[in-house]
């Protein structure tokens, strides 16, 4: 102990950013980095629907509509949705299992930079010869060489380093949850939001090295001439659509779990009721978790597996309705009884029930084999998952972010603007993807660039493109908010909505070490049992204390920079770029093995009284 | 509430979008206007499970509406709400409901999952092979001895059993009124069966990304009755085995020229070319240029002086025809007829 450090390396500016390991900050690097690349993503959108505005249109060619689309995909899922989802769970987890920290900073650090460096090395392909355009599922054959260009380089590429972020941020995760829980705190008595990233995290240690192995294979007949889902060349190119969905089915549920977490403390907080059927909702959420994983067929009823094996899914996947139904009587059983305030955050989370209901039907009608047929790759598909994406999803983080902003930014987003974002967004999102259900029926299959004027598809594209327009304006009201709340000078509360769990009982922001005193968990929402016994805080379980913090590295930065260097050796095949690359990010790993750090101490005096009171 | 006057403003657009929507479906391409068995069995499903699904969005919606404006916050509220765990009795309830709805689905599920994968042989069905390239169809009839590209031709009221594959990406055969669709996957053979009762043209689709000009990979399924098929047959084996035939006009024989010299490499007329672009044979009676333009002369005259403009990414080169060239191949092309 009394080798440590004893000072808090002073750091200041953009080298705090480039060097924190502290989970709250890199939340805030998560949120903005995922932000920046959902307005890409969002601005990809609202160009593919403006080229389907009108039949026969040529606002963009087809072949950068497909570029659109596979990058629109690929971003939203990878580079919009899962960082923001890692901001969440990075500003809220530690804190609502009364953790100073994560199990490991510095892998945390590591994860994002990963995350961004891949992101923006598969965004550098628009600059260098042009997007992927094989769909953000790049079937083969028409993902290799033969049939796309460069830019699935950038997808294979890209996506491995972006994927080895979001693997070891899971990992992390678990092993916080699993091992850095306040006294009391057990598994039945963790808010549903930690069960959800628990699961989640679960997941993603589980899906990643499938889409890992397959982008590797993917990476070997692209670059080395493999042969593997060539069939030419005795190839399979099945193999990439069971891969591909091992992976990508369970991320749809690593996506909308976290969000059924957030809805679930939004809801409860804003009835003032504690959640109802707690027990089963923690069974349906790990039981959702293990189906995931059970159905991946699904996504290939039509790919000719023949009729047993297409029963069999489709039965499985019905089978997920059950758990997801429970998730929403208790939801609307939480509320029964209650005092609902209608906040912006529970506006969206409230939004997100008829809506998610929505995505959850038409899932179910999805999962009848026979009536796939029909939709599979029409609108149908797209309506469904974007009610589910965006309804589920992305009103779930909208919830969360209006929730927990005065918790990591200590200030309240502005209600008014929160409330005119929630109705244009909530209106547009509509008006957009519910004709495309029936645009689906019609016969308009999905990926199109374009559609004939004598089809009949006319007016349902046009109303679908006139919605994203709402949408749009909903985002942008979004990031107006953000300024206008930035410039404000008015200070959140500790607790501005009479919150239930851990994170409300500590100042907004909190203090570096979050929890002055590791807190003593008495029950199902901690925080609100002292509050109704009438205590002012919660009682400490240990005494006061120096308090031990680990030391910023530029390491994690470095070493995902070694890795971009070489994935473009890799993609020109430059060896020398990829040896030079490679050894920056061993060179990393050499010196976090054998350099000596201990991190440092806060000191008891230094630690501010206004935190948690013995 | 301010809101929930737009929420229901909402709700009863949504009404009216459905029914126009619903309402304007084309007859030749809607799956919601089934046109043989296949699609019928799948709209029953589709029927079924809607119902089911919409019965229970109305459950839902009843509670969460109820809820909402019964137990909003009021002013000047007192109290906590009592803070109730569970109820086990109505948690095993929307447990149990929801299985039951569920095996409501799975029986007709399973039986016609199997019905539709049903293999037929030659005596009960009639065969086709599709073949899928970027971006068109080729469709082969083995037991009749001939192949034609672009246009399917079959009888009405009778099954037709497909084997598809693909000649290089994955494509899918999708003709929505009368079936769901299958992949059609290079190196391997896929099966379904269809069946048309009635007669005319339906539109068919690809369904599966297939490149640049997936949006435009459309074919269109003839429905003959049995004699217009049979012959249809017997045109097409006729001029298959002879000789092509010779043009008429001086300019659709200086077209058949060009045709012979610099076209048949790729394109097959009556038993004679390449099969690396679609079998032209029946070119004159087709529905439409390229499978998407209305077939007139101006339309075929596009297509060849550029090709990628119609069809970006296809493999049709661009062959610098001149004016003349264009037109003599035009009044050619337009003598390529069975009918
Ligand atoms: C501004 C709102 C959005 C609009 C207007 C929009 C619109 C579209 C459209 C028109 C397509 C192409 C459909 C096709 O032809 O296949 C598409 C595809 C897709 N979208 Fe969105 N979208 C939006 C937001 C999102 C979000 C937030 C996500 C996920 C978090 C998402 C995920 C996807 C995915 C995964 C695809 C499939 C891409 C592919 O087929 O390769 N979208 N979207
Ligand atoms: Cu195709």
């Amino acid at each position: 102990m009394s080798a440590h450090a004893s000072h808090a390396p002073k750091r200041s500016g953009l080298w705090d950013w480039l060097t924190t390991v502290d989970h709250k900050k890199i939340a805030i690097l998560y949120l903005i980095a995922g932000g920046i690349f959902f307005l890409a993503g969002g601005f990809e959108a609202l160009l593919i629907r403006l080229q389907l505005m009108y039949p026969e249109s040529s606002v963009v060619g087809a072949k950068t509509f497909n570029e659109l689309i596979t990058m629109h995909g690929t971003t939203m899922i990878f580079l919009a949705a899962m960082p923001i989802i890692f901001a969440l769970m990075n500003a809220v987890v530690p804190l609502q299992i009364g953790a100073r920290d994560v199990a490991f900073p510095f892998v945390n650090s590591l994860g994002f930079w990963l995350f961004f460096f891949g992101g923006v090395l598969l965004n550098t392909s628009w600059f260098l010869g042009g997007a992927p355009d094989a769909g953000w599922t790049s079937y083969t054959t028409l993902a290799l060489n033969q049939f796309s260009g460069h830019g699935v380089d950038f997808y294979v590429l890209g996506l491995q380093i972006a994927g080895l972020g979001t693997l070891i941020g899971g990992i992390n995760f678990l092993v916080t949850i699993i091992n850095m829980r306040a006294p009391g705190m057990t598994f039945m008595r963790m808010p549903m939001f930690t069960w959800a990233s628990f699961v989640t995290s679960g997941l993603i240690l589980f899906a990643f090295p499938a889409i890992t192995v397959g982008l590797v294979l993917l990476m070997f007949d692209r670059l080395f001439g493999g042969n593997f889902f060539n069939p030419d060349a005795g190839g399979n190119v099945v193999i990439w659509e069971h891969i591909f969905w091992i992976f990508g089915h369970p991320e749809v549920y690593i996506l909308i779990l976290p969000a059924f977490g957030v809805i679930s403390e939004v809801i409860s907080t804003f009835a003032r009721k504690r959640l109802f059927g707690y027990s089963s909702m923690v069974f349906a959420t790990a039981l959702i978790g293990f189906l995931g994983f059970m159905v991946w067929a699904h996504h290939m009823f039509t790919t000719g597996l023949g009729a047993i094996a297409n029963t069999l899914f489709g039965l499985a996947t019905m089978l997920i309705a059950v758990p997801t139904g429970i998730k929403i009587f208790n939801w609307l059983l939480t509320m029964w009884g209650g005092q609902i305030r209608f906040t912006t955050a529970n506006l969206w989370a409230v939004g997100f029930i008829p809506t998610f209901t929505i995505g959850g039907m038409t899932g179910v009608m999805l999962a009848i084999p026979p009536a796939d047929y029909q939709y599979h790759d029409s609108y149908f598909v797209v309506a469904h998952f974007h009610y589910v994406i965006v309804g589920g999803l992305v009103f779930g983080l909208f919830s969360g972010l209006y929730y927990w902003w005065p918790k990591m930014f200590g200030k309240l987003l502005n209600e008014t603007l929160g409330k005119w974002n929630f109705w244009t967004f909530f209106i547009g999102f509509h008006l957009t993807f519910f004709p495309q259900h029936f645009l689906g029926l019609m016969g308009m299959p999905r990926r199109v660039f374009t559609y004939l004027k004598d089809q009949n598809l006319d007016l349902g594209n046009f109303i679908s493109t006139i919605g994203a327009f709402g949408m749009t304006i909903g985002t942008i009201l979004f990031v107006v908010n953000i300024f206008v709340t930035a410039a404000s000078s008015k200070r959140a509360p500790a607790d501005p909505w009479d919150g239930r769990s851990l994170e409300w009982a500590i100042p907004s922001p909190p203090p570096e070490y979050n929890f002055a005193q590791t807190p003593l968990v008495r029950g199902l929402d901690a925080f609100w049992i002292e509050k109704v016994a009438g205590n002012k805080g919660m009682t400490p379980a240990e005494p006061l204390g120096d308090i031990h913090m680990p030391s910023p590295s530029f390491l994690p930065f470095l070493m995902s920079v070694g890795l971009f260097i070489a994935g473009y050796g890799f993609m020109y095949h430059n060896y020398v770029v990829v040896v030079i690359g490679l050894l920056v990010t061993f060179a990393c790993m050499f010196t976090r093995s054998v350099k000596d750090d201990p991190g440092y101490h806060i000191h008891e005096d230094e630690i501010e009284e206004k935190g948690v009171k013995a | 509430m301010k809101g929930w006057q737009q929420f229901w403003r909402q709700l009863s657009l949504f009404g009216l979008l459905a029914l126009a929507l619903t309402g304007c479906g084309k007859d030749e391409l809607s799956t919601l206007k089934p046109s043989g068995p296949v699609a019928a069995m799948q709209y029953d499903l589709m029927k079924l499970s809607s119902a089911i699904m919409i019965g229970v969005f109305i459950v839902v919606m009843l509670i969460f509406t109820y809820v909402l404006i019964r137990y909003r916050k009021r002013p000047g509220q007192q109290g906590i709400p009592k803070q109730v765990e569970g109820n086990h009795a109505l948690e095993i309830l929307w447990t149990v409901i929801p299985f039951l709805l569920l095996i409501v689905m799975a029986v007709p599920t399973v039986t016609t999952g199997f019905e539709l994968h049903k293999s037929y042989s030659k005596e009960e069905a009639l065969q086709v092979k599709v073949t899928a390239h970027q971006f068109w169809w080729e469709f082969e009839y083995p037991d009749l001895g001939v192949s034609t590209a672009q246009d399917l031709v079959i009888p009405v009221g009778k099954k037709v059993q497909f084997t598809v594959t693909s000649a290089d990406v994955m494509h899918a055969f999708w003709i929505p009124a009368l079936g769901g669709k299958i992949d059609t996957n290079p190196g391997q053979e896929n099966k379904i069966w269809l069946q048309a009762d009635k007669t005319g043209t339906f539109y068919g689709k690809c369904a599966e990304l297939c490149g640049a000009s997936h949006a435009l990979m459309d074919f269109k399924v003839e429905v003959m009755d049995q004699a217009a098929f049979d012959s249809w047959t017997n045109g097409m084996k006729g001029i298959q085995s002879a000789e092509p035939a010779v043009a008429t006009s001086a300019s659709a024989a200086q077209g058949q020229e060009i045709f012979n010299k610099s076209c048949l490499g790729c394109h097959a007329v009556a038993g004679k070319g390449g099969k690396m672009g679609p079998n032209l044979t029946n070119f004159a009676d087709r529905e439409r240029v390229a499978g998407i333009l209305a077939h007139t002369p101006e339309n075929v005259a596009e297509w060849l002086k550029d090709p990628q403009k119609v069809k970006p990414g296809n493999n049709m080169p661009n062959l610098n025809l001149d004016d003349t060239q264009v037109k003599a191949l035009v009044d050619y092309l337009q003598t390529l007829s069975v009918k």
